[in-house]
Formats: C-alpha cells, structure tokens, sequence
C-alpha cells in the first residue's frame, strides 16, 4: 500500500466530511436568531403571517440542523480514526474544547429544538420564547468551542510540553489564542450572511410565484437589510483578519496572494495562473506595489515570499483562487445587499430583483467554503502550525476501507444535499401557513 | 486527595453509553417497526419520537466524545479496527435523521422512498452497533467464528431496541396502535431472550478474559444474581404486558442495565480488550480535570432541562402537532 494515497484518501475523506458539514451550522448558528426574531414579533403582534413565517422557518432550521448533527457524529469518529496522530499529539487541547462543546452546546440545541418544534401548544410564549433563547446560545456556543480549536490550531499559545505530547499551560491562552477574536467574529458574520442571503432568496422565490404573499414580503426585506449591515462589516473583519493571518501565519498570505520571492513593493495580483513548478505566475494581471500597501500601508514596504518558506509553503493554487472566489461572491453579496436594502423601501419589488435574490439564495455556502479552503489549505503542510504536520497525523486505515466508506460518504451526501435543496425550495414555493 | 481521573472517566463514558443505548435505543426500534404499522400509525409514532431524537443521538457523540478526549490512544485503535461497520452505522443514521424531516416533507413517491430509507437506515444503525460491539468483545480478531458471533451481537441488539420501541409505544400511544405495541413488545421479549442467551454462551467462548472473568468459583456463583435478576425481570415485563403501560419500558430498560453491567464488568478494567486499560489509555490528567470540572458544572443543568422537556411531552404522542 502507498502510504501517500492513504494519506490522500484520509484527507479527501475528511474534508469532504467537514465541507459537508459546515454548510449547515453555516446557515443555523445565525438563522437560530432569525428564529427567535420571528417568534416575538409574533408574541407582540399576533399576526398570524408572522406565525406562518415562524413555522416554516423553524421548519427550515430543524432540517438543516438535523442535517448537521448527522454530519456531525461522523465527524466525531474520523478526528480518531483519520487523524491518530492528532489526538496524541495535541489531544489534551483539542480534547477538552470538544468535550465543552458537546456538554455546553449540542445537548441545549438539541434538547429545546424539540421544544421550539412541538411544544408551542404545550409551553406558554414566554417559556417557548426562552427555548428559542436556548437554541441561538446553543448554536453561537458551538461556534464559539469548535472556533477557539481551529483558531488555536492555526495560531497556537498557552501550551506546554509534556513528553512527546502538548498540554494545556493556560486554557485562557489557549482559547483566546492571537487568531481567535477575529476568526470567531469572520465566522459568525459570515454565517450572518449565509442565514440572510438564504431567508431573502427564498422568500424572493416565494413572491416570484406569488407577488401577493405580504408574508414573504417582510422576511425579503429583513434578510436584505441585515445582509446590507453585516455585508460591510465582514469586509472590515476580513481586513482584520489578513493583518492578524500576516502577523503569524505569513506563509498563509504569500499564498493568498500568490508572491514566490520576498521583495519589497509588491503587486496586487488581480489573477493569474500560480505555476508551481516554475515558482511563478502566468498570465499575471497586477496592480504595481497594492499588495505592499494594503498589507503594510506602504508602497515600498517589503512582503515575505513563498521562497521565505521553502519547502514547506501550502499549496498555491488552490488557496489563491478560494480567496478569489471568496472576495468575489462577498463582494457580489455587498452589492446586491445594498442595492436590494435601498430598492426594498418603496413597495413591490421588482421581478428581476427577485431573480437577483433568488439566484443568490446559496451564495453564502459559497463563499464560506472558499473562506476555509483558505484558511485550512493555507496552514499546510502543518495540521497544527509549527507544532504537528498533516502527514504525520494520518492513520493507518486500510486503503481499501477508507475508499469503500469514502464512495459510500460522497453517494449518500449528494443525495441528501439534493434532497435538502429541493425540499428547502419546494417548501419555501409553497410559502408560508399557519 | 487524588482523584483516580481514569476511572471516573471510564465510568462517565459507561454512563453516556448506556444512556445513549437506552434513549436512541427506544427510537432506532420506534423506526425499525415502521413496516408493521399502517400509515396513519407511522405518523403517530414519529411524533411520539421527535420531540426526543435529536437529543436523543447527542449521547452517542458524549460517549464517543469522552473515549476521545479521556482515552484517546484507545479512540484510534477501537475507531481504526471498527472503520468499516462505523462508517455503515453512520450512514445508516444520517439516512434515518434526514428521512425523518423528510418523510413528511416530500410528497408522492419521494415521501415512500423516505419512509422506507427511515425504516433502513434504523436498522442498520441498530445492527452495526451490535456488531461493532461483538467485535469490540472480541478484541477485534479475525476469523469466522468471531463474524458469525458478532453478526450474532448485531442480531442480538436489533431485537433489544425492537423491545425498547414497542415498551415505549405502550407508553406514548393508546388504542389500536397500543395494542400492536403489545404484541410487538412479545415478538421483543423473545427475540431478546433467544439473543441474550446466545451472547452470553457464546462471549466466554470467544473471549478468554470474558471466560475467566465468569468462571471462577465460587466468584460464579455469586455473579449468578446477574442472569437470575435478568430472568426475573423479563417475566415481570412479560406478565405487565396488557396491564400496565410503564412497567414493559420500565423492565426493558432494567434488562438494558443488567446487559450493560454484566458486559461491563467482563472488560474491566480494559478500555480495548485485552490490550491497553483505563488508566493506559487515558490522557494527561490537566485534561481529564478540566473536562472533569465543565462536565460537573454542565451535567445538573443538562439533566434538569432534559427533564423539563420529557415532562413538557409527557402523555399520549397525537400525530400533526408540527406538521
């Protein structure tokens, strides 16, 4: 057996799982707000469209939710069986912020979801209101732990040596690593958006089939106008974000933006074709010395290149271009959040707006998924940087095994994906009852 | 005073095992009668379920949790060993928890082909955990004999959560579907009498510590109290059968626990049979104390709320109320 295709296979494996996964807490940590948003406008206003769009949001949200904790449990089993390495490694640190995960999170969500689904009859608004609390604490909790893993992953502090093993030095360190605060903040904005984009596109889909749906009207609009308020703000975390990824991964950034030789007064790479092989671009198209300002804040300021790493750069290409197709779909979803927020205050929308939004109901995943591709593609050939490489990591699962369950994954997540998309279509097309 | 943090753990981890296999248990079986029940009743006992399932399912990732963070050179062996019957069992989750929204979601032929991929994936999840946990008996060895004996454990556990789902049908259901769920829980009683019996004959002979565990007199005569307890109480849920509607869940859950601690104590103290125990296994001791010390804080909170919401669903499951 290679030990490289097993290696292969065990990543390919993996992050097919946790790119299936992510979709879904990439719309229900935010949407979890929308929830509790919609049920005390109810509460205040006993308006039965209100009830309507309550239910079938909630609807919505235990289908994506129990699309993510099936995901979910399969991720809990291939962080041991995937990645052996890493438990032994890092495990008394990646160990106990999982475990407060499970016990702080998982267990709220689940448990009062019931409650938000089939108690409503049951419990009196203000208990159900609390649930719907319960359930947004759950889900934004969850981000918090899981976040606080990766980030630390990426940026790691507050650990000590222990043998062969890290242990935890300070777990205040260890949580709030240098990395955190900004990719907690990335994330739940970007889950902001994706929860937004989603609400607007089907609501868009919804009144394209009946203009009359007055219901449908009002969650367009506060999807459009909270999309209009986080879209800026996430460009000025991601900002943030590249600083903070410049100061401590810089190797991450010479990939982002595709720089082979340290150099000073370095361009803006709009697009080119990274060529690894040759430690160059072809076809570049560049802004003279943007990449030193924007970066540094100083056109001769000098940047780090891919050379500064050798050999142990990440993987250019498919960095570069997600970071593209991050910028690129953020950027689309800012426009359209603004041109929808400002075109939404008079009266019926038009048609081709509706199409607009429609079209853009999924964006989010999109650019969330880039967002990681960058992010985790960028750490390597670390699994935990400096500390753990990734191919030290992998386990010694059968070549056979890992491909048999691998095809069994893809065959089962692509029916589901499909089956989620177009009942969440169908559902919303239908509209809203009470 | 010096906690013994492997042993506390190997305990919490037992724990959340038997809570997941009692509380899933109950729901994988709910599933796993869905053939015999006609249409009107299927929907009944899906609500009787949904309220519970999600949280339900979160014990399994607690337990596999605790083995990953507690014992984690044991995770990766165990995990490693069962690579293929896990992925089965995941699979076959994830097509029940989807097939659940979505059996009433989808309209026509698609509703159909959800119902019967929630019947399916029931079964497969419920199967792949029992064989998982014969191989798991069997310290993972190769061979015939230990196949036949785990497709056995699989079986087995197929006809205990069949048990569990149609005691907790006599609970949360009247009338007709009650009683199905009567002459369901006797099809249960004997299917896991046939299997119990079976497993146990068959554990000591597949497994040398298992065997000298049990057979060490006058030890034996003593963990006798064991199958005696067992047998007592499958008459007792046998004779409540038509006269009572919480004593059938009652015993079938004490049937769980006294399968739980016969099989616990035939592996103590090894977290991997045979091979590595607890305290090998376990991991540095800043990390087991401070996931000792959330685990404290958080487990009264989660015991109370899930209180709080198996009384808010307390009587009869009525179908529609979410739908």
């Amino acid at each position: 057996m290679d030990a490289g295709d097993a290696l292969s296979l065990a990543r390919a494996q993996f992050g097919l799982n946790i790119a299936f996964h992510i979709l879904f807490p990439a719309i229900n940590i935010a949407l979890a707000w929308y929830l509790i948003g919609f049920r005390v406008k109810y509460a205040r206003t006993q308006d039965a469209r209100w009830l309507a769009t309550y239910r079938l949001w909630v609807k919505i949200f235990a289908l994506t939710f129990a699309m993510g904790v099936v995901s979910g449990i399969t991720m809990s089993f291939q962080f041991g069986t995937n990645w052996p390495g890493y438990m032994l490694k890092v495990g008394n640190i990646a160990g106990p912020l999982l475990g407060y995960e499970v016990l702080t999170a998982f267990f709220l969500e689940a448990t009062f979801l019931g409650v938000l689904l089939f108690g409503m009859e049951r419990v009196s608004a203000r208990v159900h209101i609390v649930s719907a609390v319960m359930v947004a604490v759950g889900t934004t909790l969850s981000a918090f732990w899981i976040l606080a893993l990766n980030s630390w992953m990426q940026t790691p502090a507050g650990h000590v040596m222990d043998g062969d093993a890290l242990i935890a030095g300070s777990w205040l360190e260890v949580i709030f690593n240098p990395s955190f605060p900004y990719r907690f903040a990335h994330m739940m904005l970007a889950s902001g958006l994706t929860a937004s984009f989603l609400v607007a596109g089907l609501s868009a889909w919804r009144l394209l089939r009946d203009a009359a749906d007055e219901g449908a009207l009002k969650t367009l609009r506060a999807g459009a106008l909270v999309a209009a308020l986080l879209a800026p703000l996430q460009v000025f975390v991601g900002d943030l974000h590249g600083l903070n990824t410049l100061e401590h991964q810089p190797a991450k950034i010479a990939a982002v933006e595709a720089i082979w030789k340290t150099q000073k007064g370095v361009p803006l790479v709009l697009f080119a074709v990274p060529n690894e092989l040759a430690g160059r671009n072809d076809y570049a198209l560049e802004v003279p010395k943007l990449a030193s300002l924007v970066l540094r804040h100083d056109f001769d300021a000098e940047l780090q290149g891919l050379d500064a790493f050798a050999p142990d750069h990440p993987p250019v290409a498919p960095v570069f271009f997600s970071f593209r197709l991050m910028v690129g779909v953020g950027l689309l979803m800012l426009a359209l959040a603004w041109l929808g927020a400002w075109r939404l205050r008079k009266g019926a929308p038009p048609r081709w707006l509706l199409w607009c939004f429609a079209g853009m109901t999924f964006s989010g995943w999109i650019a969330t998924l880039a967002g990681w591709i960058v992010t985790e593609m960028g750490r390597q050939p670390w699994l935990v940087q400096g500390i753990l490489r990734t191919e030290d990591a992998a386990g010694r699962v059968a070549e056979a095994s890992l491909g048999a369950s691998f095809t069994g994954y893809l065959l089962v997540y692509g029916v589901m994906l499909l089956a989620y998309m177009v009942v969440l279509t169908r559902m919303a097309g239908e509209g809203a009852k009470a | 005073m010096s906690l013994d943090l492997p042993l506390i753990f190997g305990i919490l981890m037992g724990a959340a095992v038997l809570a997941y296999v009692v509380l899933d248990g109950y729901d994988l079986g709910v599933g796993m009668l869905m053939p015999a029940a006609s249409a009107a009743e299927q929907d009944v006992m899906v609500a009787s379920i949904g309220p519970f399932w999600d949280a339900n399912e979160t014990w399994l990732v607690l337990g596999v949790g605790i083995l990953l963070i507690a014992f984690p050179a044991a995770h990766g062996y165990i995990l490693g060993a069962l690579y293929l019957p896990v992925a089965a069992m995941l699979v076959g989750l994830m097509l029940r928890g989807v097939a659940f929204e979505l059996r009433v979601k989808a309209v026509g032929w698609h509703a159909e082909l959800w119902n019967w991929l929630f019947w399916f994936g029931s079964f497969l999840a419920a199967f792949s955990q029992g064989f998982m946990l014969g191989r798991y008996l069997t310290a993972f060895l190769p061979g015939w004999g230990y196949t036949l004996f785990s497709l056995t454990v699989g079986a087995a556990l197929c006809g205990g959560y069949v048990l569990l789902g149609a005691a907790w049908l006599i609970l949360r259901t009247e009338g007709a579907l009650q009683q199905k769920a009567v002459g369901w829980t006797k099809w249960g009683l004997a299917w896991v009498a046939l299997g119990v019996a079976l497993v146990s004959l068959g554990t000591p002979m597949v497994s040398e510590i298992v065997y000298a565990r049990w057979f060490d007199f006058p030890r034996t005569l003593a963990l006798m109290v064991l199958p005696v307890a067992t047998l007592v109480t499958w008459l007792w849920v046998w004779r409540s059968l038509g006269r009572s509607e919480w004593k059938p869940f009652a015993g079938a859950v004490a049937i769980f626990v006294l399968a739980f601690i016969g099989l616990a104590y035939s592996v103590f103290p090894y977290v991997v049979p045979g091979w590595l125990t607890l305290w090998e296994a376990a991991a540095h001791p800043s990390a087991l104390k401070v996931t000792l010390a959330g685990a404290l804080i958080v487990l009264p909170f989660l015991v109370g709320y899930t209180a709080f919401a198996y009384r808010v669903f307390r009587g009869k499951a009525k179908a529609g109320l979410y739908h």
